[in-house]
């Protein structure tokens, strides 16, 4: 008898051992599974505005550790944490420009405290010097419709406001063909100086702002290699190193003119 | 009134430096103090020593993170703290969840569950190792740092010193859980920076020390004690508490009314038992 419990035990210690790390295994990829579908949704926030000199989306997120330090720096009370309930990647700095734009202090006080490098602050220097002119916050895009400027009604509010003055946002005339006698001054807004600091954002007058902050990859569109301005001598040397892509579908198999003249109503329909 | 204070110096104490690390990280959020900036997550000591959370480290480096400089130092700074000294006093002195998870503890004694027939602790107190690997694991995976993103102690401190938002719902959910459904539910089981902690310091100087010849076997420290496993010595032995689940709360130090228990530096306690 004893020596067939002796003989049981070691099994049994060994079925419950295998049992226990299975347990132990299972849990975790249960667990691990809800864990990673959590974090897809709550870092996927694409619509919000970092501090400047922020690495690229994907990258601010590994890096960030939400110290909040960039915060402590800010003199305006610019920068915010996102908290629970903010639907933001939770504990990251971000700004609401309509409530407090980034005023572009001359030395940038977040950047260089931020300990991880989210913040970089080579992105900002220019020969040593920080320059918050190089800063890409966002992108002001200026919604007609709402804008009254585009109506016809005088208004440079943006304008005036904006503190890259005349290079981020210009005026542009035009006749206002519905009077006849008077002009439309249009704001129009250009994206290679524009920073999306926000201050046209909280100067605008409509109830909504029409001219707002959009983070960069969201407001940009992108033409693709295809295309290339004949006109800018930089821009066509890019047709130097470029090599020629086939496209082939059902129609260019044969040369156009033999196709044309052939029997294309058929294949199309 | 002396007994009082005897009974509870190291709950006041600890309240003490928790509280104190609050209100000097809110007042440089909130009145630009420079003693103590940023958070939990990562800081600065009077403007020029970083200090940042080693785990939240290893999470970012897991997720790809090109790490800088200071954010090293900073990690270092806190690393060898803990690996060389405090152990895991981080969880008992430091984290604000610990005042949370001692009430939900307190009430749980005076209302009775731990007397409730049937009720059975139903949890491994090595879960906190697993999700300790799953972070770096998800980390990994996801591109972000895993149980920053979830974690309820920097969701309660960032809270406190930068806006709570829904934030008071993280201490609702782990108060409730520690209460009804698992004793020691975050800190003693669940929680992977502990854990992180627990291997940290398993040689750390500071040390509670056994003294058996005192002991009258009230169980009085066991029955305080969040880590209760690493009390096993009690009533046996002379020895030193050596495993790095020990928090360093003090608690069971402070309850003995016997002498029996006492910090101790770890190896003058080994000299005083070989006798050297």
């Amino acid at each position: 008898m004893s020596e067939n419990i002796s003989k049981q035990k070691p099994s049994g210690d060994r079925r419950k051992f295998i049992l226990n790390m299975a347990r132990g295994f299972g849990l975790t990829v249960m667990g691990g599974f809800i864990w990673s579908a959590y974090l897809d949704e709550a870092k996927a926030s694409s619509l919000l505005l970092r501090p400047p000199a922020a690495l690229p989306e994907d990258d601010f997120l590994k890096t960030c550790i939400k110290c909040g330090l960039c915060v402590e720096a800010c003199p305006y009370d610019t920068l915010v944490l996102a908290k629970p309930g903010d639907h933001k990647p939770i504990g990251t700095p971000y700004f609401v420009p309509r409530d407090v734009p980034c005023y572009m202090c001359p030395d940038i006080p977040c950047v260089p405290v931020c300990p991880t490098g989210a913040l970089d602050e080579q992105s900002v220097t220019d020969n040593g010097k920080l320059d918050i002119n190089m800063a890409q916050m966002g992108l002001a895009v200026v919604d007609e419709e709402s804008c009254v400027a585009f109506w016809g009604i005088q208004c440079d509010a943006c304008y005036r406001a904006c503190p890259i003055f005349g290079q981020a946002i210009t005026i542009e005339y035009s006749k206002n063909e519905r009077t006849g006698k008077h002009a439309f001054m249009k704001p129009v807004v250009h994206s290679d100086a524009c920073t999306g600091c926000g201050l046209c954002e909280q100067a605008c007058i409509t109830e909504k702002p029409a001219i707002h902050i959009l983070p960069r990859e969201v407001a940009q569109g992108k033409a693709g290699n295809y295309y290339i301005k004949g006109w800018d001598k930089k821009d066509e040397k890019r047709l130097k190193d470029a090599k020629e892509i086939k496209t082939v579908t059902e129609i260019s198999k044969q040369s156009a003119s033999d196709k044309l003249n052939g029997n294309m109503l058929e294949d199309l329909y | 009134m002396k007994t009082l204070w005897n009974n509870y110096r190291y709950l006041i104490l600890r309240r003490f430096t928790q509280i104190s690390l609050l209100v000097l990280y809110f007042g440089a959020n909130a009145w630009g103090w420079k003693m103590l900036q940023g958070d939990l997550s990562s800081s600065l000591i009077l403007g020029k020593i970083p200090m940042s959370d080693p785990f939240a480290v290893l999470q970012m480096l897991s997720a790809g993170a090109i790490l800088a400089t200071n954010l090293l130092i900073g990690a270092v700074v806190v690393t060898v703290f803990y690996f060389f000294i405090g152990g895991r006093a981080f969880c008992s002195w430091v984290c604000p969840i610990n005042i949370v998870t001692d009430t939900a503890n307190w009430t749980r004694e005076k209302i009775g569950m731990n007397k409730l027939k049937g009720v059975k602790q139903p949890a491994s107190r090595s879960i906190r190792y697993w999700i300790m690997g799953l972070s770096l694991v998800i980390s990994a995976i996801m591109g972000v740092t895993a149980f920053e993103f979830i974690s309820p102690i920097s969701m309660v401190h960032r809270g406190l010193v930068f806006g709570m938002g829904f934030g008071w719902s993280a201490m609702l959910i782990i108060f409730l859980f520690d209460l009804f459904v698992l004793k020691n539910g975050w800190c003693g089981h669940i929680c992977p920076l502990g854990g992180f902690y627990s291997l940290l310091s398993k040689f750390s100087l500071i040390r509670v020390q056994h003294y058996e010849e005192n002991c009258t076997l009230c169980m009085k420290c066991k029955q305080v004690c969040p880590e209760n496993q690493v009390l096993y010595m009690v009533g046996k032995e002379s020895l030193p508490v050596l495993s790095g689940e020990c928090t360093n709360c003090a608690r069971c130090i402070e309850v003995c009314d016997d002498d029996a228990l006492g910090f101790s530096i770890r190896n003058m306690a080994k000299n005083k038992k070989t006798g050297e």
